[in-house]
């Protein structure tokens, strides 16, 4: 087992995160003393059916 | 073995990708926009933006209309062009109908002389009018008119004959070095008209202009931070002219404001306009104006943004970062958010403050509709009503309506199979 | 109104720079307007002509700065204008947010970041962590509905990397203290947890707290890891880890029963673990040793924290009671049991669990099936025992109310009571329940008062047996620690209030309302 593979890393260093989704959990780990940047993110094409329809052929 | 459409609008989208960056803009002369704007016929002013007509232009831009008449003899004044253009008696053309473009009201009558932008790579040619800070912005005053009077008797003459004199400017040039030195080429074109004005001094006596022209257009040149911008907006026209009618290619070849709508062209539907309407602009003022004064967003400079400078390099110009709020970390994200929607980096336009990456080149429709991420422009401020200099500027993004209507008609198009 | 103006000499700043110095000058109290400008001939006449009395008899030229104010009263103005060089410093104003949109601008952001948190919806999920993982970053994966194909490509990916993925579907972990999804505040200590679900997490992490002993790292690894189809990937690498971890001395791996080559797989590296490994399959029905070599094997937990506090060296009492230093939440004496059962009328015998947590809910249902008793639930132990509709109790049955069924389109039952509130009333509405079986889940990024959106529902449960001359026992279990924001103390109180008996473990409040019916079912 070597010991610096990036899990091992991630165990002994502390948590510097990325937050992508739900902001909630990102408060939560600010809340903590966390690093962390919250990733604002939208769905492609904003959720717009038709659009996500027409990408899925062009894109 | 076919090949699928997506393929197929991934190299349509690299050849308009390499037909921008491939442009070698050269300015080859300065002359009535009558003698080489094709299709600008008399009683006719071309203007900035998608179509529009008199009855619903923008008020900055009726305001510009109406000096237009009054510069070319058409009418006495203001009331009486109005009169004219109400009675539909002189013609309104958008300016990139004619490979034209112009900042923002953008007019464009026969006599107002134009520069002439060839790019010597695919052999066409575009034409953008003077900048300046009144007429274009709506102000029909004398003293406004007055300056295009000059312009085209005594400075435009003057650059006409040093340009002829040295067989053309390469343009490129000036542009490289330029966003190497804080220029972003549309609200900041302070080191490109330093250049351009250095550039053009000697030939100017060479050719055997006259002192008094001389001296005049030295001084109209030198205390002039934005006189490059009419080139380097003739200089994007040009190379994203050659970009233009790819079949397949999802790329934006035009954004163009006139006050009421925003519109975009794309090279696959050439010819064809997407609009909505033009967002308000988040800004700063000038002494006198505050929020309640604007129009909405005006002008064909966004053609600076349409082949990757201007907002999307705002990070290269620091003395103007005030815009975005003040931090070069701002700037720099709104340029890296720009690559999110562009087809590559450009290989010879570079960037400082990006490690010398290249600016952003060829907005697809398809990234931008996906990602939600919209251009980012930077420009001037014109009055909601005619009559007014300019009155401040700041930063607006295109609307996504845009760019929803052109991948409907993009696909109604090309995904038929 | 008054113009008030001042010239600075041979000042140069930018004229985008000195709009924005305006701008801000001019939402000073008492400042109607203001220019500050570079005084060229043009900028003068631009002044004078908005109104600005008197600007071109200052005597400013070309290379001099004008400040100028049209002010309500003078002194407004001058202190302004005293204060100029402040104003013309580098702006101050606050930076308007630029919004990151991307993992790529989050990164150039933060360099250094080590770890992905991905909840966005399970379709876009998988590509979210694809690109996390490639630009280097551990993944804690909370979405669910992301495929069992993408699930594995994704672990094959990230051992590749020396990377982890936690999840899909997981809801917490703790890393080095720091918990992230629903976690809960607990103290570090010799402990490692694995475990597929976030409820089985927030049990044993509370209750190791509650013991007196602390929690390392606890590392979730997602419902299906352990299952054939992915081979126990993520829970491999946690082993890797934890025992390569200098300050774990414990570990405790929490599942559902793995695939069977998957159980042997696990078997055999927790038998090579130089650290002691404790597992708790729940659900597992044929028999397990009590121990072997590195392995102790535990059916439930509160057997497996309690086996993890010991083998670090604490002491849980005999049966796991409470040190001195947690708080107590039972409320249940042995004379309970008989109390409630004297209230109840002939014909109410069944069990209703309305759940918060998953694991709580299956760890329930196998108390009461190995009490011999059949439970149906939505999420059953078996496939037979699956509720026909999983809105309409019969007989024993145990609702998971966080499954996907219940949360397509609604919050998740940790985060907002409404539906179980409307549950348990839908409950108490039928004259042959006897006990209500609830959990309250507290922690991080859980509602911030489980116990009083419930608590209305409760009395009301209790009001509409009573109304028919019985009783309904309401039996409730807290997950919490006494660090968590909301506090539980608080919520024990809540519960109590409401006509709950509250117990420190889920394990317990289903062996009481299992007593409670034992022998009514009939």
């Amino acid at each position: 087992m070597e010991k610096d593979t990036p899990i091992n890393e991630l165990l002994q260093k502390p948590i510097v995160a990325i937050n992508i989704g739900v902001q909630d959990f990102a408060e939560a780990l600010q809340d903590q003393g966390v690093r962390v940047v919250n990733v604002t993110w939208s769905p492609p094409a904003g959720g717009d059916a038709e659009m996500l329809a027409i990408l899925e052929k062009l894109l | 073995m076919t090949i699928s459409i997506k393929e197929k609008i991934e190299a349509a989208n690299a050849e308009a990708f390499n037909r921008i960056n491939a442009a070698e803009p050269v300015l080859v002369d300065i002359v009535p926009a009558g003698d080489v704007v094709p299709g600008l016929e008399d009683r006719m002013v071309l203007h900035a933006g998608p179509p529009v007509d008199w009855k619903h232009m923008s008020g900055a831009q009726q305001g510009a209309v109406m000096a237009m008449a009054m510069f070319e003899g058409w009418a006495d004044s203001h009331g009486q062009a109005g009169q004219l253009l109400d009675r539909g008696e002189i013609k309104l053309d958008s300016n990139h109908h004619h490979h034209a473009v112009g900042p923002m009201a953008g007019t464009i009558t026969r006599s107002l002389p134009v520069y002439v932008v060839e790019n010597r790579t695919f052999g066409n040619r575009a034409y953008c009018r003077l900048v300046e800070d009144r007429q274009q912005f709506g102000d029909y005053s004398q003293d406004a008119i007055a300056e295009l009077y000059n312009w085209r008797d005594a400075w435009a003459p003057a650059l006409a004959l040093g340009v002829r004199h040295m067989e053309g400017l390469a343009l490129k040039p000036i542009i490289a070095k330029a966003l190497q030195m804080g220029d972003e080429l549309h609200n900041r074109p302070n080191a490109a008209s330093a250049i351009f004005a250095g550039a053009m001094a000697a030939p100017m006596i060479g050719a055997g202009v006259g002192k008094d022209d001389l001296t005049s257009t030295l001084n109209y040149m030198t205390g002039h931070d934005l006189l490059f911008l009419g080139l380097s907006m003739a200089c994007a026209k040009s190379a994203a002219d050659a970009a233009c009618g790819i079949e397949y290619s999802t790329v934006v070849t035009a954004m163009a404001r006139n006050g009421k709508e925003f519109g975009i062209q794309v090279s696959g539907l050439d010819g064809q306009w997407f609009t909505a309407p033009a967002p308000e602009v988040d800004g700063l003022y000038l002494p006198g104006y505050g929020e309640g004064d604007a129009g909405l967003d005006m002008g064909d400079s966004a053609i600076t943004e349409t082949v990757g400078w201007g907002g999307f390099i705002l990070a290269g110009a620091p003395s103007i970062l005030n815009l975005v709020g003040g931090t070069p970390e701002e700037a720099l994200a709104y340029s890296r958010e720009m690559r999110e929607i562009t087809v590559g980096l450009s290989p010879d336009y570079l960037i400082p403050a990006l490690g010398f990456q290249g600016t952003a080149v060829g907005i697809d429709i398809r990234k931008v509709v996906q990602t939600g991420i919209l251009p980012i422009i930077d420009t001037a401020m014109a009055h909601k009503d005619p009559g007014h200099p300019i009155i401040g500027a700041g930063l607006v993004r295109a609307p996504m309506e845009c760019f929803h209507q052109a991948l409907r008609s993009f696909a109604a198009r090309y995904a038929t199979e | 109104m008054l113009t008030e103006s001042i010239v600075l000499p041979n000042r140069y700043l930018d004229s985008v720079f000195l709009m924005r110095v305006a701008k801000r000058l001019a939402g000073e109290p008492g400042i109607i307007q203001a220019a500050v400008v570079m005084a060229t001939p043009k900028n003068l006449q631009v002044l004078a002509d908005a109104g600005y009395a008197g600007v071109d008899t200052l005597g400013a030229s070309v290379n001099d700065l004008v400040v100028s104010l049209q002010a309500e009263t003078r002194e407004g103005a001058r202190a302004v204008l005293d204060s100029m060089d402040d104003w013309l410093q580098r702006d101050s104003g606050p930076v308007g947010a630029t919004m990151v949109r991307t993992l790529d601008q989050a990164l150039n952001a933060q360099p250094a970041s080590n770890l992905a948190v991905v909840s966005v919806p399970g379709e876009f999920a998988a590509g979210e962590a694809r690109s996390a993982l490639e630009s280097g970053l551990n993944v804690f994966l909370f979405s669910d509905n992301v495929s069992i194909e993408d699930e594995l490509s994704l672990k094959e990916m990230a051992r590749e990397k020396g990377l982890i993925v936690m999840g899909p579907d997981c809801g917490t972990s703790i890393i080095g203290g720091a918990g992230i999804g629903f976690a809960n505040v607990v103290r570090r200590g010799p402990i490692g947890v694995i475990g597929a679900s976030g409820t089985g997490i927030q049990e044993v992490t509370t209750l190791v707290h509650r013991w007196g002993s602390g929690i390392s790292h606890a590392i979730g690894i997602g419902g299906r890891d352990l299952s054939d189809a992915i081979g126990g990937i993520s829970a491999l690498q946690a082993i890797d880890a934890l025992e390569a971890d200098p300050a774990t001395s414990v570990i405790v791996l929490l599942s559902k029963p793995p695939g069977k080559k998957t159980r042997s797989l696990i078997d055999e590296r927790i038998a090579q673990c130089s650290k002691p490994v404790v597992t708790c399959y729940l659900g597992i029905l044929e028999a397990q040793p009590a121990g072997n070599g590195s392995a102790t094997y535990t059916r439930n937990l509160d057997a497996a924290a309690s086996a993890a506090v010991k083998l670090a060296g604490g002491d849980t009492g005999a049966d796991g009671v409470e040190t001195q230093e947690t708080v107590s939440t039972d409320s249940a004496s042995v004379d309970s049991v008989s109390i409630e059962r004297a209230l109840l009328m002939p014909g109410q015998r069944y069990i209703r669990g309305v759940f918060a947590g998953g694991t709580l809910c299956y760890q329930a249902q196998q108390i009461i099936r190995d009490a011999g008793l059949t439970v149906r639930s939505n999420e059953p132990l078996e496939k037979g025992m699956k509720l026909e509709d999983s809105r309409r109790s019969t007989g024993h049955a145990l609702v998971d109310m966080g499954a996907d069924e219940f949360t397509r389109g609604y919050p998740h039952p940790m985060v907002d009571s409404s539906q179980r509130a409307e549950r348990i009333i839908a409950e108490a509405n039928d004259r042959q329940v006897a006990v209500l079986l609830l959990d309250i889940i507290l922690g991080y990024s859980a509602s911030a008062d489980p116990a009083g959106e419930l608590a209305p529902a409760i009395r009301q449960a209790k009001r509409l047996a009573e109304q028919r001359g019985g009783h309904l026992t309401v039996a409730a279990s807290i997950c919490g620690s006494p660090g968590d924001p909301q506090g539980l103390e608080t919520q024990t109180e809540r519960l109590r209030d409401a006509g709950a008996i509250v117990f420190s473990t889920g394990l317990k409040a289903a062996q009481f309302a299992t007593a409670v019916v034992s022998g009514r079912d009939a």
